[in-house]
């Protein structure tokens, strides 16, 4: 499976331009499923038959990305951009980018120090003075190779680090790869496993995938916040890195069914699959979305801990990629646990 | 009639949890209608069958609270909001759990009062270490206002009568109407207080040809208060707008004339903030005709929310004569 994230990852897939992350699925779980469906939007929608007199599951993980659109070309040859999903300029800084469809090389600049005021020195990085630079000296020579419109992303760099991955993207290709993994598996409810565009910009793929299938439950596969770092109070992790799957009791978008979700725990807790409460009710996913379209659904969120995220370097416990994909089969399984 | 009001409003059931008071509402209509259903977010969809035209009459049944995400060693209660919570009013609350725990919000000894925020804040059981707390209540576990229910004169105060007085006022309507022209569909709705989540869910199964929400509003009747015209004591309020919806005219016009016509005491409401169930039903499908009547409140958002019995008499009333109307 690790070497399915690492191709995932790589791939680029800012939201709206999910096309090779797609490509790439649909490839990969064409032996597993029914019937597959791309809709509309984009969303890939893979149907697995179960049994007859069993619920409908819908299982979501996205397949879009954090990252940039080019607003302008300066007369220098500059790139400006805004940013695709939610991005702190600060992370921004001297990052290597991947421009359009060619996937041309380029870099974030920011003044150097030595030219910098005490003002800039001190003073917050904004979108508004950062630019992508493609080594291109004049305007014409740059709209050669982009234009208005096209979409950047971080440049691709996986690696492993002890237990860990760190890539960008790995929200929510950890997601997307467990998914393709859980559909090699056999199960008596009718799943749909759903790789959703857009979640970044505000979970509107899932919204219409969720009209479409109309399911009685649904998962949402995810990443999630992790502030177990240096510094920060007990209370204030959100998450606990390497300590298991997260069960997520509400977040901004959702509040996943309390039945469903502290079944889940203890039945995971008497299985000996490590999980833990996230305890901060801040972000959201595709949850958010399907719980409420078409009539609702019982719904919960089920996410691995991932240090910083939305950033090129997305920090991953191995450990905790595993225990997510059991508790995310475990539910599954055993029908939701309602 | 206090009783059943009472019962309502302590009864602790914030967002997502809202099993007790649907339990009690659902005992209290089940005589009064055709056929009662819970929806996979736990709605509760009372229908009261008529040959016309659908109506969904919505009054939310959870309520503000909080849950607990975080034990601390020695026995305090880390948690986050469900609903809209002004930190700094709660320092001090007494909060009861489901299962009757008792607690009180206290802030972090080193933040100045200025910036007080909920994650320096925490929940104080009783417990003196974090295995007995954890005994007395899980994580994950909701609790609400810890109070009284109390009678002062023509004004009652107490916890969540947003939206209780609206559970009240439906039950009541319900038990009043006799003629049944129009397709009545009763939703007591979930999650409203997180983004008017049930009522989305419900006006997408239901359908409706039209939407009413019954709902609290904020009054200009207190001392250099926000200007505005709803006040306690001036009747039901026909609603205008509110930040959640713009009500269509032809049911605003509906509702005042038939206000009118039956000589009911009302008031109009334009709400610079704040959103009701109605943003959600209107916007279901292909769209629906909403409005609301709102019963004015003080003290929104506090364990001590304040209305008047004249008002809550006077939107039964009138969402009585509403409903008995063929649209």
């Amino acid at each position: 499976m690790q070497g399915m994230i690492e191709e995932l990852s790589n791939l680029m897939g800012v939201s709206g331009a999910e096309k090779d992350v797609r490509n790439y699925i649909l490839e990969q779980i064409k032996p597993y499923a029914t019937d597959i469906t791309v809709d509309t939007m984009g969303n890939v929608i893979a149907f697995k038959k179960g049994k007859a007199g069993y619920q409908t599951i819908m299982v979501s993980a996205h397949m879009d990305e954090v990252g940039f659109i080019i607003t302008d070309i300066t007369d220098k040859g500059y790139l400006k951009f805004a940013t695709v999903g939610g991005i702190d300029p600060k992370i921004l800084v001297s990052k290597r980018v991947k421009v359009g469809k060619d996937k041309n090389d380029g870099v974030i600049g920011i003044k150097a120090i030595h030219l910098q005021s005490k003002e800039e020195k001190s003073g917050k990085v904004s979108l508004k003075n950062l630019y992508i630079d493609i080594g291109c000296s004049k305007k014409e020579e740059a709209e050669k190779k982009a234009s208005i419109g096209d979409y950047a992303g971080f440049a691709p760099r996986y690696m492993t680090l002890g237990n860990n991955i760190v890539s960008k993207a790995l929200d929510d290709r950890i997601g997307c790869a467990l998914l393709i993994e859980l559909m090699k598996d056999t199960y008596d409810p009718d799943v749909y496993f759903c790789f959703t565009v857009q979640e970044e910009v505000g979970l509107r793929g899932a919204k219409v995938a969720t009209h479409r299938i109309k399911p009685d439950f649904t998962i949402a596969v995810e990443t999630t916040t992790c502030n177990d770092v240096a510094d920060a109070k007990e209370h204030e992790f959100s998450t606990i890195y390497g300590a298991g799957a997260v069960l997520t009791l509400m977040d901004r978008s959702s509040m996943s069914d309390a039945k469903m979700i502290t079944n889940l725990y203890k039945k995971a807790k008497s299985l000996g699959i490590p999980v833990q409460y996230k305890t901060l009710a801040k972000g959201g996913n595709d949850t958010g979305a399907m719980q409420t379209a078409a009539g609702g659904a019982k719904s919960v969120s089920l996410s691995i801990a991932c240090k910083y995220i939305h950033s090129p370097v997305c920090m991953a416990n191995k450990e905790d990629i595993h225990s997510l994909y059991s508790t995310v089969k475990l539910c599954i399984k055993e029908g939701c646990l309602s | 009639m206090m009783e059943t009001l009472k019962k309502l409003s302590l009864c602790i059931s914030p967002s997502g949890h809202e099993k007790n008071i649907r339990e009690i509402i659902k005992e209290s209509v089940s005589e009064l209608a055709d056929d009662v259903t819970i929806d996979p977010l736990g709605n509760l969809i009372v229908h009261k069958k008529g040959p016309g035209k659908k109506i969904m009459i919505c009054s939310h049944m959870d309520e503000i609270g909080f849950m607990v995400t975080f034990a601390e060693k020695d026995g305090f209660l880390r948690f986050c909001t469900i609903g809209g919570i002004r930190a700094k009013n709660m320092v001090h609350t007494k909060v009861v759990f489901q299962n009757g725990v008792v607690g009180v919000i206290g802030v972090d000894g080193d933040i100045k009062e200025d910036k007080i925020i909920f994650e320096k804040m925490y929940i104080d059981i009783g417990a003196t270490s974090k295995e007995e707390a954890l005994s007395m209540v899980g994580i994950g576990d909701v609790c609400g206002f810890y109070t009284k229910f109390a009678i002062m004169g023509d004004h009652i105060c107490s916890k969540s009568l947003d939206d209780r007085i609206a559970c009240y006022i439906a039950i009541e309507t319900l038990k009043n109407i006799k003629e049944c022209p129009n397709d009545l569909y009763f939703v007591f709705s979930t999650q409203e207080e997180l983004g008017m989540r049930g009522a989305k869910a419900a006006a997408f199964s239901i359908d409706p040809d039209m939407g009413i929400a019954l709902d609290v509003t904020n009054t200009g009747d207190t001392p250099e208060a926000q200007k505005m015209v709803v006040k306690l004591g001036g009747g039901a309020a026909i609603k205008i707008k509110d930040s959640s919806v713009l009500c269509h005219r032809s049911v605003v016009e509906f509702l005042k004339n038939t206000a009118k016509q039956e000589n009911i005491d009302y008031q109009l409401e334009v709400l610079p903030s704040g959103g009701t169930d109605a943003g959600a039903i209107h916007l279901s499908k292909e769209g629906v005709p909403s409005g609301g009547i709102s019963i004015p409140c003080r003290y929104v958002h506090s364990p001590s929310e304040m209305v008047s019995m004249h008002d809550v008499v006077e939107c039964t009333k009138l969402l009585t004569a509403v409903l008995s109307t063929e649209i």
